[in-house]
């Protein structure tokens, strides 16, 4: 019995009620698990799609676009006046990046960054009687290897072979399948610009992402010049980086020097980050929901205690205990319990996302999968024990303070 | 006479309300060591009022009550409950021992929180108190085991657990037998005798309050009696 007074106090209240204990730990367990087996499978699941744009994409792709409309000379001339102008049309410009090549070798100087060149552009692909309409990028391979893991995702051929064949085409597999191409294959791309080019699948990739795999070609950027009929032009500078996350920073530098509409892989995918953070807001808003139902159950446990054991209250008092001695007695079986349900909670959260971990399914959507991807991760079962611990604490707060706040006389008067 | 262990100073209670209701008023009162002193009065006098001003469990509205020197009109309420775990002793009407715990464990309570001496040397203490006032085989029950007339001495015993100087009890024999009222009584006459602590005891038996060596008579909340002498 060498355990602290209140401490002694404490467990003989929450032992006295055995069965509210374990209801109340078992609502904490429950939270805790489940927070931490959705964390992992939400985490999980946006790591994987974050990998999979990042890699399958550049990291920073300069446009050949301004991010603001060019400003009149009318506007220009009286700068701050109104200034009104009826019928005005946009140039029609020869769209392309200027000075590309002198930009390219520029940025190639940077440090941590490979730059390649390209020109993308609509194409009809037709083979047989199937028609697809597709993205043809004209890319120079060995420079487009440094800048994404395209050649990483090749399923049948290398990007290379793009420039030992004659007009050769390398397109994602379900484009491929729909247009019913197989290798080495030869089908007919049309332009805009009506030039048709005759030319042959010599690879096939598979990147996960279904719209690139379904609606992507590449071919060489001399090729894609001739059937855009857009000779010398390139409209966008892909780039890679060393470092992914510096490509925000980067990005803007480089718009800021050359005025070109620069994005980011984290601009360019604002949308699915936006989705994310919906995710997790649902995600905390689910477990914050489950953890107020845990709280009450404490609420209610020690509120129960607290009435139950008023005159014991009152006696302590009297014998000489604070009131901060009566409010931490009251304190500590709230956290008593919201530590054992932390720790249930853990070995639930663990169980359970082994258990995602072992499914097997085939769902197709934005990308491709056969199992839950999960992100094991410490850092869930701190939150969901910090969690589970703020919880308890706030939820004995409330009760402890009143029975710290109670006054013994009258206690003692109503007992006689 | 011996310097005032528990002085009242011009002390009073009002309960305040719509309708203020006056406890007690104007109470002067000095109390020395070893004295055994029983308030009394008729009901709803004010007796239990004044002994828990005098026990420090309850502030007076008016004048200031002096422990063993001390003025505790400036006091906080930690301060008070310090005064109260290391002075006082409480001994109510009914028993109020935990009832999770065992006799010992509930004698130990008030020696747990003061601290200071190894948990063995507490449990020797407590063994011996309990041993003092006949209870010493008692010592591993339940409070639910035991009769009410022990229950009382346990809760005696928990008194005395910090060597008080003040034993407060409010009708500690109101519950029991005639037989168990007098052998609480002649424990607390034992202590005054011969270890010097005051007891003040609120009783409304007679013949109890004729065996102590002082009575002190309320009526509406002021003394009848001269409170000093």
């Amino acid at each position: 019995m060498a355990r602290p007074l209140l401490l002694d106090l404490a467990l003989t209240h929450i032992l006295g009620r055995k069965r509210q204990t374990i209801v109340s730990v078992l609502g904490v367990a429950l939270g805790v698990g489940f927070f931490i087996a959705m964390a992992a499978l939400m985490q999980g699941f946006q790591g994987y799609f974050v990998d999979t744009v990042i890699n399958a994409s550049p990291h920073i792709t300069v446009r050949d676009q301004f991010r603001e409309p060019a400003v009149q000379p009318v506007a220009a001339a009286f700068r701050g006046g109104a200034v009104l102008l009826h019928g005005l049309k946009p140039r029609d410009e020869i769209r392309g990046i200027r000075k590309a090549g002198t930009i390219v070798s520029a940025l190639s100087e940077w440090p941590g960054l490979s730059v390649a060149p390209s020109l993308d552009g609509p194409v009809i692909l037709r083979y047989g009687s199937a028609d697809k309409s597709a993205v043809a990028i004209g890319i120079v391979p060995e420079r487009e290897v440094r800048v994404t893991q395209l050649e990483d995702d090749m399923v049948e051929g290398h990007l290379t072979d793009l420039a030992s064949a004659a007009n050769g085409i390398v397109m994602g597999l379900g484009l491929a399948s729909k247009l019913g191409a197989k290798m080495g294959d030869s089908l007919n791309a049309i332009s805009p610009a009506g030039v048709i080019l005759r030319v042959k699948v010599v690879g096939l990739f598979r990147t996960g992402i279904v719209s690139l795999d379904e609606g992507q070609a590449y071919i060489l950027l001399k090729k894609a010049q001739i059937l855009q009929s857009r000779a010398n032009v390139i409209n966008q500078i892909r780039i890679r980086l060393m470092e992914v996350d510096a490509a925000r920073e980067v990005a803007a530098r480089i718009e800021a020097l050359y005025g070109y509409r620069t994005e980011s892989w984290q601009e360019a995918n604002e949308g699915v980050f936006g989705v994310f953070r919906i995710q997790n807001a649902i995600m905390y808003s689910t477990v914050g929901a489950i953890m107020i139902v845990a709280a009450f159950g404490i609420y209610n446990i020690i509120s129960t205690v607290v009435y139950e054991k008023s005159r014991d209250i009152a006696i302590l008092k009297s014998i000489g205990l604070t009131e901060a001695d009566i409010r931490r007695t009251f304190l500590m079986q709230g956290l008593m319990i919201g530590m054992i349900g932390a720790v249930l909670g853990w070995i639930i959260g663990f169980g359970l996302t082994s258990l995602l971990g072992s499914i097997r399914f085939d769902v197709g959507g934005m990308v491709r999968n056969d199992r839950f991807f999960l992100a094991w991760s410490l850092s869930h079962y701190w939150i969901g024990g910090m969690f589970s611990l703020v919880a308890s604490a706030v939820a004995a707060w409330i009760p402890a303070r009143r029975a710290a706040a109670a006054n013994p006389v009258d206690i003692i008067r109503g007992a006689a | 006479m011996t310097a005032a262990v528990v002085e009242a100073r011009g002390i009073g209670r009002v309960l305040p309300g719509p309708v203020p209701v006056t406890l007690v008023e104007g109470i002067d009162l000095s109390i020395g060591e070893g004295e055994f002193v029983a308030i009394t009065g008729p009901s709803g006098s004010g007796k239990s009022s004044l002994l828990y001003l005098l026990g420090l469990l309850d502030r007076p509205t008016s004048g200031t009550v002096i422990l063993e020197g001390r003025d505790t009109a400036e006091a906080d309420a930690a301060e008070l409950a310090a005064l109260r775990l290391s002075k006082l002793g409480f001994v109510f009407q009914f028993h109020f021992l935990l009832p999770e715990f065992t006799v010992l464990g509930n004698v130990m309570i008030p020696m747990r929180k003061l601290g200071g001496s190894p948990e063995a040397e507490l449990r020797t203490r407590a063994q011996a108190l309990l041993e003092d006032l006949g209870l010493g085989d008692q010592a591993a029950k339940l409070p639910s085991q035991l009769s009410g007339g022990q229950r009382q001495r346990v809760a005696i015993a928990r008194a005395l657990a910090n060597r008080p100087r003040v034993i407060l009890a409010d009708e500690p024999t109101g519950n029991l037998d005639t037989k168990s009222a007098q052998t609480v009584f002649d424990i607390f006459a034992r202590l005054a005798r011969e270890t010097g602590t005051t007891v003040i005891t609120v009783t409304h038996d007679e013949g109890l309050a004729a065996q102590t060596s002082r009575r002190v008579n309320l009526v509406d909340g002021r003394l009848v009696t001269p409170g000093v002498r």
